[in-house]
């Protein structure tokens, strides 16, 4: 299969960094990490359900949601919610 | 070319396996049990070359049909009545994934009450699903329309229904003509794949997408749709080339020379028709009749072309279109023709609901009496 000869009207995605847009932009609360607090353990890197988080701990704010799945996990309770404005 | 002798469920079965299909799901439903019978005994014996899926319903159907044809295999599925109306929302999927899977509907009505026999309301609730639908009047025609909805559904990449009524159809035997396998390979190479579900090159089909990708696959789904009426003519006119078979075209019309009245109806109503003209025609009316074979799309300049100026239209109606003033194909012909033929006047009839058994003689009675007021 050749991907420039895949017709156009096909809705279809390839794997890249954001297939479906910018989902940052879907976010009510936005997870701030407290780096006193954080020992750098990666839970939240692997809880990440959508892989914005860095094993560095850095969150990609383009892409997350605001689940809070990370700031649940973290064992220090380095993360947490804050109101998001966009 | 051979003969065979069979009900309208063994013709789809037949031109199934003439087609070369790679996988069928299925799940029973009367009246189009047989179909799945039958694709499901040659798939076992060995006759037929295919993967047979039995699935618990037909919402799973369908969804199996839809991933299938995502591999760039040749799908076919069969239903009736509330099991297509179980497989709606997956039928959306398959239209705007655009699978060209091809899917036999016999005709029954639905709930409430249960009713067993055949009116066109379970396919009318699909007209904006994105799916082509063809309408037959005779088992040579459902064997010959069955394998011409291959070719025409992966040629424009938009799944296809076969649509025709149950028990009248479905459950009659007659004869019907099969051409050789090798005219079938002629008038249906294998499928034309410019995408598929491949390991190799990972993608994935139906994500969430942006309003404007959204906007542009509809319009697309839109535009292809209208330019199938070629494409179906096109079917038709190869078929026929290859197996000296005339069955397609998006109308048929029957003593339409010098018509003042014209009826216009779909499947086995129409084919029953033809007897009502006749005696219309010996009591000195001028009338012909006006068969629909391709219902989406539209073919509104088809339509058009035949129709006589200063004509009596008398739509006979398989399904009411509820809250407005008649049946569905009523309202279709009316929007087609409105601001284009103000010389046409049309009227309606909606009979045969739920199989109400409706003769030549009592459809001849009601033109007269609704023409001649």
């Amino acid at each position: 299969m050749n991907k420039k000869t895949v017709k156009s009207f096909r809705p279809i995605s390839w794997p890249t960094k954001g297939a479906s847009a910018k989902t940052g932009k879907w976010r009510t609360m936005r997870p701030v990490i407290d780096k006193e607090k954080c020992i750098a353990c990666r839970i939240c890197y692997i809880y990440c359900p959508e892989a914005t988080i860095t094993p560095e701990i850095e969150i990609d704010y383009e892409y997350c949601k605001g689940c809070g799945v990370c700031a649940h996990e973290c064992p220090k309770k380095a993360i947490s919610m804050e109101n998001e404005v966009h | 070319m051979k003969k065979m002798i069979g009900t309208g469920t063994k013709a789809v079965a037949t031109a199934v396996k003439c087609a070369n299909v790679d996988v069928v799901p299925g799940y029973p439903i009367t009246p189009q049990t047989s179909i799945m019978e039958y694709i499901s005994e040659m798939c076992d014996s060995g006759e037929m070359n295919a993967k047979f899926i039995p699935v618990e319903g037909e919402h799973s159907a369908m969804a199996a049909a839809v991933a299938a044809s995502a591999t760039g295999a040749r799908v076919f599925t069969a239903s009736s009545s509330q099991g297509l109306l179980y497989m709606h929302e997956v039928l959306h999927m398959a239209a705007g994934g655009r699978m060209p899977i091809v899917m036999v509907n016999v005709n029954r009505g639905v709930f409430a009450p249960w009713i067993l026999y055949a009116d066109h309301s379970d396919t009318m609730a699909q007209r904006d699903t994105g799916w082509l639908q063809l309408h037959c009047a005779s088992i040579q025609e459902i064997f010959n329309t069955t394998l011409q909805a291959f070719y025409i559904a992966e040629k424009v990449n938009i799944p296809t229904m076969v649509c025709f009524d149950g028990f009248t159809l479905s459950h009659c035997t007659m004869a019907f003509d099969v051409p050789t396998q090798k005219q079938i390979n002629q008038f249906l190479p294998a499928r034309d794949v410019d995408w598929f579900l491949d390991v190799k090159h990972p993608s994935s089909f139906s994500n969430i997408s942006s309003v404007d990708a959204y906007v542009d696959l509809r319009k697309q789904l839109h535009e292809d749709t209208l330019k199938a009426i070629d494409v179906v003519k096109e079917a038709a006119s190869r078929y026929s080339d290859i197996t000296g078979m005339c069955n397609g075209d998006t109308i048929e019309c029957y003593r339409m020379e010098d018509a003042e009245t014209v009826v216009f109806a779909m499947g086995s109503l129409a084919d029953e028709l033809h007897l009502s003209i006749d005696r219309l025609r010996a009591n000195g009316m001028k009338v012909g009749l006006l068969r629909l074979r391709l219902f989406r799309p539209f073919p509104k300049e088809d339509i058009m072309a035949v129709l006589p100026e200063n004509s009596k239209v008398v739509v006979i109606d398989k399904a009411y279109a509820y809250g407005t003033d008649g049946g569905a194909l009523y309202q279709e012909l009316k929007s087609a023709l409105y601001g284009e033929r103000s010389d046409v006047e049309i009227y309606d009839k909606v009979m045969g609901i739920g199989g109400q058994d409706v003769t030549w003689e009592t459809m001849a009675d009601a033109i007269s009496e609704t023409v001649e007021g």
